[in-house]
């Protein structure tokens, strides 16, 4: 490595919001050509440092130095013309813009220009791609690009800036692992360029695989700066949370005399679905895991009603039923707590009854078809009560929540319409590590009251410690079925990994 | 000790009442404070027409109309929609039901002959406006059209329609429709008791049925709307239909008030109907809004218009200094708005 | 480079097709009257006025934003030109100086500023309440096309100006660039003011094509909250789009003016639909950041097609907007359908 030169000082820093404090003198160095990450729950202010060092939020109090410079009042273009790059999950990429556009406008913005030279745009989107070592059709609109893609886009857009320090904002949360593979490849070329990665991620394993240093931050402090070599996982989870997690297991027994609550027979759907076939038992936690692009989320879909089968079976108590849709899903007893929670579970500026009810409503009509008030409020309480969502008013809209207790409103929507069949894709997603085990234990209880759940995930961690039964996915197809009792993470995580390879 | 306390608790209350006019949620009291100020405004200046029997009487017939439309326009904007063919969805109505009362009624029709004619005019109009408001629907929900772009074009289309059977001239009503436009019932204007009717079933249906239940979470979500297993289709097919209705109610008030029909009626109905439901508290983008608010913004909205003929009564082209000054009172609406959405976030 | 499959698919292909093959059809019914060149230039004649809008139009739609205010703005900006130069006597002030021609040719090019004058600043009347408070266009615009005409109606006047039209911008309507008599034809006359439209078409096709407002105006249309991450100043780009919309409407509506030879402040206003349906069928999406000048002209030349030839085929005028109405709902739905054929696959 080069030697270790700071790029980037961050001194002091504390931040307020009306009265809240996100920062609390927090102190960071990044090298240059350093691989770095931060880690954090969710509000543990690591949002708040990466807008300050990027120039949008204003500290409180403390200093910002870049290259040697300290700014007084740093404005997101200082911030760019120093040599930060920020790349957001979003990655802020214009959809009806060709990939050289893309690529190249920021710079011909930053020229000041007011012409647009399009030979010199080409020209410049492919240099910054041949850096990158990746080539992309450069004609092609970016909403037509894999999500892959448009991150390399944007990290090509990133380079032609002079990029010194690149900030990534979880990464990989929407890449394949084998597109994490190309992702870290991709770091290591800009490392060697001498350009410093600032890596944010919640996922610890990969955090170990690229990360040469590793600093937490929780509420507002950093807890650890440390080179990750001396770093497991259950190490940086306990600086995150301060809490210590025990390894434990979902114990299932099915009861002698049960049957199968879902059985799905050769199911083809979507062209992406290959001759699915598994059973679901009553109290059964069953884990579907795989890549993105594995056919775990189409699974879901299809089992919702979403994407209807082409093809097979699906048996429920034994007898076969058609799901075309989500209402037949719905009548079947199916729920489906979807991955994206903000846009797709919840209604957030209604009501947080409103939001638990929707699914029951036909249930608290009178004979005239009228909404019953009273049943209404007792059916919210009872759920804001056995869900121990935490709210003052079930009045409030749901945007008041934190994202626990929002997923727990999405949960309580499905709860309240009964169901036998929970499917739940992704259920801890943003979710921070002391809400995600109370939502654990929320589903574990559901399964031992006798509903069958599915959960679909690439959160090994989480799989090992709510399902009894694992399945892994790889190109539409189930190739591989674990008890959960019979692995450990290490185990889960290499077989996800060596799918990978041969996919 | 209670001489200094007293001070406290006034000051408590004004600011209180000030935060609750300014808050969210006091979009109904602030039209109601507007409307008794216009109210109070144009009695002072004009004393003499303005706060009497009378004026109330004609501003009814003249608002009635325009808030049935408004009614629909706020439906579809609940949904994040909005229903521009309200206009032209009427004039039809009023067109094939005055062509049916004409061609029905000749000269001397008994008693019986009229009332079968006015059975089957009113049942033809009827279908007409909810056929429309299928279609719109169907082209929303089904072929998926922004709303914008499909309501503007079957307003072309509906009125291309009228102009093909009317040949672009006046229809006629007949006396038989005169008791819907301009009648009374216990002294109560016929139109203004369809318009209260109108908003009481609506405003029931929006707040204690399913169906309302989720125009307004479709509004507020679509995505989420349709993962928690609501038909967004049946929804908005409906919505529209219901919007149809009601120009179809629109427009036979206003065959009955004004004994004819014809493609050019009402041509700042569409804007006013608009106009009223923003003004009513109703959100663009959908998901939220009272029709409460909106019955208030017609009546504040008609006093202007009317206060502002008796004001202006002498100069020429009053009626263009009404177009004037709504749109003016549009812009100054969400200007509003947007000062008190900032100020609650 | 683009296969046959994509030229295919476009949406300006699609439209040009319909085009051809209604001209065929139309063609086929009545030879005599469509297919002469007086009947082409007739076309072209009346796309003019729509075609000047429809530029204004298209990058309103292209940056996210509908427009329905620019006909008040045009009737606004043609009214009170005419009053002004009426009431100063500018045309015979510059009669008295120059020569006749010259004189002319002046007081139209004083009328046309005039008319861009006035459509700036109520555009920018627009771009105020749009830009500074970020509030929803179409409301917005459906108030300031009502404040705009009411204003003028009320405070300007009501009384259709003839006589009063300054005589170059008479001139304008005489004037032909090209003027042809087929053997055992009519004359055909191709009025020098299509000159106008594209000299306003190639500006606009070089301000969204080459220069970085006019990528802004697409990066907003795309992604709004990314062109504010990227640099892009959204505000003032706003301000500039409204503002350059009302100069053109202005510009449209001096055109009308002189084209029809009488300033009727009832006129123009009722065109909007119109206008935004050509737009939208040369494939502009109402959502934002799409949109190209020859789509939006070949939506323009299939309106104005429809709508004049509709007779020629024997259709009766009472049906032409049966017909109008039909081909914009067509029109519209092929885009919806095809976005909905190309989300479905990726159910995620």
């Amino acid at each position: 490595m080069a030697e270790q030169k700071p790029f980037l000082t961050v001194t002091d820093i504390t931040k307020n919001f009306a009265g809240v404090q996100a920062l609390k003198g927090v102190s960071v160095t990044v090298n240059q050509g350093e691989a770095l990450c931060l880690c954090g729950e969710n509000g543990s202010g690591k949002s708040t440092l990466i807008k300050i060092i990027a120039g949008v939020y204003e500290p409180t109090s403390g200093t910002v130095a870049i290259n040697g410079q300290t700014y007084k009042n740093l404005r997101p273009i200082d911030s760019i013309q120093a040599g930060v790059q920020v790349i957001y999950q979003d990655f802020s990429l214009f959809p009806n813009l060709t990939v050289a556009e893309n690529i190249a406008l920021n710079q011909q913005l930053s020229q000041q220009r007011k012409f647009v030279n399009w030979g010199q745009i080409n020209r410049v989107a492919r240099e910054a791609m041949q850096q990158i070592e990746v080539e992309l059709p450069l004609n092609r609109r970016v909403e037509q690009l894999s999500v892959a893609e448009k991150q390399l886009t944007a990290i090509a857009r990133a380079l032609l800036q002079d990029a010194r320090l690149i900030i990534m904002d979880e990464p990989t949360t929407a890449l394949t692992e084998h597109e994490v593979a190309a992702l870290f490849r991709v770091i290591a070329k800009l490392q060697a360029q001498g350009i410093a990665i600032l890596f944010v991620s919640h996922k610890l394993n990969e955090v170990l695989q690229i990360a040469e240093r590793v600093i937490v931050l929780r509420n507002g402090e950093k807890v650890l700066d440390d080179t990750a070599d001396g770093l497991n996982q259950a190490q940086i989870a306990y600086h995150m949370t301060g809490l210590e997690f025990e390894d434990t297991r979902y114990d299932f027994k099915p009861k002698a005399e049960a049957k199968p609550l879902l059985r799905v027979n050769n199911l083809n759907a979507a062209g992406r679905l290959k001759d699915i076939s598994f059973e679901l038992m009553p109290g059964e936690i069953l884990g579907i895991t795989g890549l993105l692009g594995s056919g775990r989320t189409e699974l879901a879909l299809a089992l919702f009603g979403l994407v209807p089968a082409e093809s097979g079976d699906i048996q429920i108590d034994g007898e076969s039923v058609k799901i075309r849709s989500i209402q037949d899903a719905i009548a079947n007893r199916i729920g489906y707590v979807p991955e994206d929670r903000l846009t797709e579970g919840l209604f957030l500026e209604r009501a947080i009854g409103d939001n638990i009810v929707v699914r029951k409503i036909t249930d608290l009509l009178n004979a005239l078809g009228i909404i019953s008030r009273n049943d209404k409020q007792d059916q919210v309480s009872k759920w804001v009560d056995d869900l121990s969502i935490k709210t003052d008013d079930p009045g409030l809209p749901v945007s008041s929540l934190s994202g626990g207790n929002q997923q727990r409103v999405v949960i309580a929507k499905w709860l309240a319409a009964d169901p036998r069949i929970l499917i739940l894709n992704g259920p801890t997603v943003g979710v921070d590590v002391g809400s995600k085990s109370e939502l654990h234990d929320i589903i574990k209880s559901l399964a031992r009251d006798g509903m069958g759940i599915l959960i679909m995930s690439d959160d090994i961690p989480e799989l090992m410690q709510t399902c009894n039964r694992i399945l892994l996915m790889r190109s539409g197809k189930i190739v591989q079925t674990y008890q959960a009792s019979d692995i450990d993470e290490d185990q889960l995580s290499a077989a996800l990994r060596s799918v990978a390879q041969t996919a | 000790m209670a001489s200094a306390e007293t001070p406290q608790v006034k000051k408590d209350t004004t600011f209180n009442f000030t935060e609750l006019v300014l808050s969210k949620e006091g979009d109904v009291l602030r039209l109601s404070i507007i409307v008794v100020l216009l109210f109070a405004l144009f009695s002072v200046l004009r004393s003499d027409t303005f706060p009497t029997v009378g004026n109330m009487r004609s501003m009814v017939f003249q608002a009635s109309e325009i808030g049935i439309l408004a009614l629909g326009v706020s439906l579809t904007m609940l949904t994040g929609g909005i229903d521009l063919s309200i206009n032209a969805t009427a004039n039809l109505v009023g067109i094939l039901a005055g062509t049916i009362l004409t061609a029905m009624i000749p000269e001397g029709a008994g008693t019986g002959q009229i009332a079968f004619a006015l059975v089957v005019a009113l049942s033809v109009g009827t279908l007409t406006g909810l056929v429309c408001g299928l279609f719109n629907g169907f082209l929303v929900a089904v072929v998926g059209i922004p709303a914008i772009l499909a309501t503007l074009g079957t307003l072309i289309l509906y009125e291309g329609i009228g102009t093909a059977i009317t040949n672009g001239a006046s229809v006629f009503a007949q006396e038989a429709l005169s008791f819907v436009g301009n009648g009374d019932v216990i002294g109560i204007p016929v139109p203004l008791i369809l318009l209260l009717a109108a908003t009481g079933v609506l405003t029931f249906i929006l707040n204690r049925t399913r169906f309302g239940f989720e125009v307004y979470l479709l509004g507020t979500n679509p995505l989420a709307a349709k993962f928690s297993g609501i038909d967004n289709t049946m929804v908005l097919i409906k919505t529209y239909a219901l919007s149809g209705l009601l120009s179809a109610l629109a427009g036979i008030v206003v065959l009955g008030r004004i004994n004819a029909a014809s493609v050019d009626f009402g041509g700042s109905y569409v804007l006013l109907a608009v106009l009223i439901a923003v003004l009513g508290g109703i959100d663009p983008y959908g998901g939220s809004g009272r029709l409460l608010g909106v019955l208030l913004a017609l009546i504040a909205l008609q006093f202007l218009s009317t206060g502002l003929n008796m004001v202006l009564f002498q100069l020429s082209g009053a009626n263009f200094f009404k177009e004037f000054a709504w749109g003016l009172l549009l812009l100054l609406v969400l200007l509003l708005n947007f000062y008190i959405a900032k100020r609650n976030t | 480079m683009p296969n046959f499959r994509e030229i295919v698919t476009r949406n300006e292909f699609l439209v040009l097709m319909t085009i051809i093959v209604l001209s065929i059809i139309i063609s086929f019914i009545n030879p005599q009257a469509f297919l002469t060149l007086a009947n082409l230039f007739r076309i072209l004649r009346s796309s003019i006025v729509i075609g000047i809008f429809a530029m204004g139009v298209l990058i309103v739609l292209i940056s996210g934003g509908i427009d329905v205010s620019f006909p008040a703005i045009a009737v606004f900006a043609l009214y009170s030109t005419v009053a002004i130069m009426f009431n100063l006597g500018i045309q015979d002030a510059l009669l008295a100086i120059f020569p006749e021609t010259t004189a002319y040719l002046l007081g139209f090019i004083v009328a046309l500023l005039l008319g861009a004058l006035i459509g700036m600043i109520l555009g920018a009347i627009n771009a105020f309440f749009i830009a500074q408070f970020n509030l929803p266009t179409l409301i917005v615009t459906l108030g300031t096309l009502n404040a705009f005409r009411g204003f003028l109606l009320f405070f300007v006047g009501t009384l259709i100006f003839r006589e009063e039209i300054p005589q170059g911008m008479v001139e304008l309507s005489r004037t032909n660039l090209l003027s042809i008599s087929p053997p055992e034809q009519r004359t055909a006359n191709l009025n020098i003011s299509i000159l106008i439209l594209l000299a306003v078409t190639v500006l606009v096709w070089f301000l969204l094509r080459y220069t970085m407002l006019g990528r802004a105006i697409y990066a907003i249309g795309g992604d709004r909250e990314a062109a504010a991450r990227a640099g892009f100043n959204i505000r003032r780009t706003q301000y500039f789009i409204y503002i350059f919309v009302g100069i053109l409407a202005g510009i449209g509506g001096i055109v009308f003016g002189s084209l029809g030879r009488q300033a009727n402040p009832f006129d123009i206003v009722g065109t909007e639909l119109d206008v935004i349906a050509a737009v939208v069928l040369g494939g502009a999406s109402i959502s934002g950041g799409r949109g190209t000048v020859i789509g939006t002209l070949l939506g323009v030349l299939l309106i104005t097609l429809v709508s004049s030839s509709l007779v020629v085929i024997g259709i009766p005028s009472e049906f032409q907007k049966v017909v109008v109405g039909a081909l914009i709902i067509i029109g519209v739905a092929i885009p919806a359908v095809q976005n909905r054929r190309a989300v479905t696959p990726q159910a995620t």
